[in-house]
């Protein structure tokens, strides 16, 4: 690892005027930003010994104290940003009213990491594509403008959806996945205030600039992410699809939440649908979940549903396999969160 | 929970060409029960430092990646990978490795189990794998074998012991869970027989 220097600020101002000057007018971060916060670690840490990230300063935000999970006033939930993955999975009132949310952090790493792992820090980690990893390569997320290492390589774990001719990476969260379907809210601090984004602004698609992967800017802080009242635990799953049965990044994964009317549940009132695996950001196609709405809550329905979300997607030389991958999973999470019987 | 500190500022290290010898950061750890204080350059991890500095190389270096597991120590009782945090950042925590379970010459019973069952092969994760699992026991969410084989799948063993790492696990898990129920009963007894 190189050289850097290591603060232990005691306040959230104080780790704010770290990060001060970063960002010019609140643009999002650039690939290399001199100063980094850390709190668990686990991410960055990793990308300094591979000296993918070459902060010259770190500064620790884990004892700020952001780690309570709280209600909020309109009946959701508030999780501090600097709670752990296992402390937020395991948690009473999100595992009862938002399992599909615990189900995909325990779906992620390892227990070791989710002890260490906090929630902002799960939002923020990096895509593992193996040229973004690999300095010996090009890669225009890493280094802007030298090319994709990816796009004509070897691009098994790559996107199908969403993604440009500069970057064909995923991003890892099995979380995110579930905040996505969720409608979750990211609060930040900053020079300019504070600021609420809805989930689905918070990650990009990568374009031009897959140097950039959220629209947090380099010098603000996530404080929290809060969760809507609605957090479909009667009719909701996340599934996993993988290399291996644990401990391993998703292929794809689908988080699926129904709301179902009628007789015994037959129809769809309405419905959440987020993809992880498959694109630079947590895929949610709200054309979809609005085609859902109305229909009888059946495997047709859902064939539909996926072949619909699927239409543009684009296969490389080696994960064009994820297409019907991606479309069974979609049948099969939104069957498990119906009741519906599957293949 | 974490309470805020004061702030532990470190002059800025230069970087290329041929960087000086870094300023030097102190660490006060409680290792295995001793107070212990440490000089450390920031990069260091808590791996590097138990192995460097304080020669508690019974935590192992496999991947350095957060991928193995056999780094694995507890921190405040958690376990964690040592690998991918820095000494500077566990400042004033306790950490336990696999030489401070043992008490005196006895074994502790997750070591005992491992040696019963003949846990391993050659032994590099077993460290890990034996600070991983009584983690896992106090974190109280395992109660079936697929249970111990997921909330293990951090710990990874290249010689193949799974079968046997699961078997001295699950004995550990069920003697606690019956000296729970022993000490259960005692308890109703105290409470409802005659005295």
């Amino acid at each position: 690892m190189r050289a850097f220097s290591y603060d232990r600020p005691d306040g959230v101002d104080a780790a704010l005027r770290a990060v001060a000057g970063q960002a010019e007018s609140g643009s999002p971060g650039s690939a290399q930003p001199p100063v980094k916060f850390v709190a668990g670690g686990t991410n960055l840490l990793d990308l300094m010994k591979a000296d993918v990230m070459r902060p010259d300063r770190l500064v620790d935000i884990s004892r700020l104290g952001l780690d309570g999970i709280e209600e909020t006033d309109g009946g959701g939930l508030r999780l501090g940003a600097l709670a752990r993955n296992a402390d937020t999975a395991y948690d009473e009132r999100v595992s009862t009213r938002y399992p599909m949310l615990s189900k995909a952090i325990l779906a992620g790493a390892s227990a070791q990491l989710r002890n260490m792992a906090t929630n902002g820090g799960n939002l923020l980690q990096r895509t593992r594509c193996y040229y973004f990893y690999d300095t010996g390569t090009p890669c225009n997320k890493r280094e802007p403008g030298t090319g994709c290492g990816a796009i004509g390589g070897v691009n098994r774990i790559h996107a199908i959806l969403g993604a440009s001719d500069q970057c064909i990476a995923v991003h890892p969260s099995d979380m995110c996945v579930a905040l996505a379907a969720l409608e979750a809210e990211v609060r930040v601090t900053g020079p300019r205030g504070e600021r609420v984004i809805p989930f689905a602004e918070f990650h990009r698609l990568p374009g031009d600039t897959p140097q950039i992967d959220s629209t947090l800017a380099a010098d603000e802080l996530i404080t929290a992410i809060d969760l809507p009242p609605q957090g479909f635990a009667a009719h909701s799953t996340y599934l996993k699809v993988r290399d291996r049965a644990s401990y391993a990044f998703a292929l794809v994964s689908v988080a699926a939440a129904l709301e179902l009317e009628g007789a015994n549940g037959a129809t769809i009132r309405s419905a959440r649908l987020a993809l992880g695996g498959v694109a630079h950001k947590p895929w949610r196609d709200r054309e979809v979940e609005a085609e859902l709405a109305g229909k009888p809550a059946s495997l047709e329905t859902f064939r539909d549903a996926a072949r619909l979300l699927l239409r543009e997607a684009k296969g490389r030389s080696h994960n064009a396999f994820k297409i019907g991958l991606a479309e069974r999973a979609i049948v099969r999470a939104l069957a498990e969160a119906a009741g519906v019987e599957h293949p | 929970m974490s309470q805020p500190t004061g702030s532990a500022s470190l002059g800025h290290a230069q970087q290329q060409p041929a960087p000086p010898p870094p300023d030097l950061v102190e660490v006060t750890l409680t290792i295995n029960g001793s107070p212990k204080t440490l000089h450390v350059a920031p990069w260091t991890s808590l791996l590097d430092a138990l192995r460097l500095q304080l020669d508690l190389t019974g935590t192992k270096k496999g991947c350095d990646h957060g991928q193995c597991g056999a780094c694995t120590v507890l921190v405040d009782g958690r376990r964690i990978n040592s690998c991918l945090t820095l000494a500077v950042m566990q400042e004033g925590r306790a950490v336990t490795t696999i030489e401070g379970l043992a008490r005196g010459d006895a074994l502790h019973p997750m070591q005992e189990a491992f040696v019963e069952h003949d846990a391993f092969q050659c032994g590099y994760c077993t460290p890990g794998q034996i600070c991983s699992a009584v983690g896992m026991l106090e974190e109280g969410r395992a109660t079936t074998d697929d249970d111990i084989r997921e909330l293990m799948s951090g710990n990874l063993c290249r010689c193949g012991a799974y079968p046997n790492i699961v078997a001295a696990i699950r004995q550990v898990m069920d003697a606690q869970a019956t000296d729970a129920k022993g000490t259960d009963a005692k308890a109703t007894n105290k409470a409802g027989g005659p005295s």
